[in-house]
């Protein structure tokens, strides 16, 4: 009943020319406002009921929260910077191959044009595929509100909960609080992303896995993987991270490590793919995205 | 709220309510019907417009939203008595059954010939991949991209 689309509840609109008066109505509101930015998401939520703001506050008319720039070793997005954008970024295709892997995958060039990294994160959306990406790529976020700025590591973004509870936040974002940024610190090595769904356009994921491994003397030196839609949020496997520290990359280790992914999660089963079957496939991705690491195949 | 923009090359002015979304106020207010509703919620591309010259789902949006942008529907795609390039592709390449999901087709070829006048059928799959047609007529729809690619090469006219 509730997936009933509807036409758009009433709110208040309000579109602030600053991050400081955004900040300011989102005090002033508390919980009863939300931030618009791409609207990819928000819109179809409203018309199913899922949430019912009394303000909307368009963060589309705020000046400079849209680039894509080096500053030193890492590479800074703004979080208002639309997917298109970000596909089409040469800089994000060298220096972020997991991400740039992950958007050449993502939605329709309708959506594409509106919807923004930090919109994909702060849905909190246990199937968005920029979370496995920007994991396993160390990313951190960059969160201003009332009482100043703060960075938080992705990892710790966004909320692990058994049972979704409505009203409860999936991140750690605060109701006055703004996304600015994602900061992406660039290392020695090479990142890959894998998804499985229906089919390619506005496809939600089944399964997702990114990879970052930087070998050395063909061992793995650094390691870091990912998984989206098969847990309550995007979360990195130590488990197979751990298996592949230090070790010879192989197929036999690759596999073996890929294997105990089906450990860690807890994955759900809906329509779009049973536990079990979301677990092997979890399995299956892992190995293929480690591979192309380890081959040099992009 | 008073929405000022520019509406296939024309500048109007159109009171909206703020939860009413682009493509209902483009339909209903402004009697542009080419733009279909079909699923409401980005997934079928029949509302497509173009914003500033890129496709987008205008369900997706607010209207309050296109303040001083453009945005471009079919109807602004031909002159009087005469169809655009792509029209005239999609009418003589059968790139058509029931006609509803037509109009987001168009204009999503129309930002691709745009920017790509010489697109593989890879660049044409990829542009049309959030458009949906049930007529299941997806062969002749790219047929009439390659087409209306090859007419503006060697043809005049818009």
């Amino acid at each position: 009943m509730s997936e009933e689309l509807r036409p758009l509840p009433a709110f208040e609109y309000v579109a602030p020319r600053s991050l400081a008066e955004a900040i300011v109505l989102m005090k002033q509101h508390g919980g009863a406002a939300q931030l618009l930015s791409g609207g990819t998401d928000l819109l179809p939520r409203m018309r199913k009921r899922k949430c019912a703001p009394s303000v909307i506050v368009d963060l589309n008319g705020i000046p400079g929260l849209s680039f894509i720039e080096m500053r030193g070793n890492d590479l800074h997005i703004g979080a208002g910077t639309r997917l298109t954008e970000l596909h089409e970024s040469r800089i994000v295709k060298e220096k972020a191959g997991a991400l740039a892997a992950a958007l050449r995958v993502m939605a329709s060039p309708g959506i594409r044009n509106r919807a923004t990294i930090g919109g994909n994160l702060c849905n909190g959306s246990k199937c968005a595929d920029t979370p496995p990406a920007l994991l396993v790529l160390d990313a951190s976020v960059t969160l201003r509100g009332s009482d100043g700025e703060r960075i938080v590591p992705l990892s710790e973004f966004f909320t692990q909960r058994e049972k979704p509870v409505p009203g409860c936040g999936k991140t750690v974002i605060r109701a006055d609080e703004i996304m600015t940024e994602v900061i992406i610190p660039c290392r020695q090595g090479s990142s890959t992303f894998l998804k499985l769904g229906r089919r390619k356009g506005s496809s939600i994921s089944i399964a997702s896995v990114a990879a970052f491994a930087a070998i050395t003397n063909g061992k793995f030196e650094d390691v870091r993987v990912a998984v989206g839609a098969v847990g309550s949020a995007p979360v990195r496997s130590r488990k197979v991270e751990a298996a592949l520290r230090g070790m010879p990359a192989n197929e036999e280790n690759i596999e073996r490590a890929s294997a105990l992914i089906k450990e860690e999660i807890e994955p759900i089963s809906d329509v779009r793919g049973s536990a079990a079957y979301r677990k092997e496939m979890a399995s299956v991705l892992i190995r293929r995205v480690l591979t192309r690491i380890a081959t040099g195949e992009r | 709220m008073l929405v000022q923009f520019r509406l296939n090359g024309r500048m109007v002015e159109k009171q909206a309510t703020p939860n009413s979304s682009l493509l209902d106020f483009l339909r209903d207010g402004l009697e542009m019907t080419s733009v279909k509703k079909g699923c409401d919620e980005g997934r079928c591309g029949a509302c497509t417009v173009l914003l500033n010259g890129k496709p987008v789902c205008s369900c997706l949006m607010l209207a309050v939203q296109v303040r001083d942008a453009e945005v471009t529907t079919i109807e602004g795609l031909s002159r009087p008595g005469e169809l655009s390039v792509v029209q005239k592709a999609f009418l003589e390449n059968n790139g058509y059954q029931c006609g509803f999901c037509t109009p987001g087709m168009l204009l999503a070829a129309k930002a691709l010939l745009d920017q790509n006048p010489d697109p593989s059928v890879e660049d044409i799959k990829e542009a049309l991949e959030g458009n949906l047609c049930r007529c299941t007529g997806y062969e002749q729809i790219i047929e009439s991209v390659s087409r209306a690619a090859e007419m503006m090469k060697t043809s005049v006219g818009a």
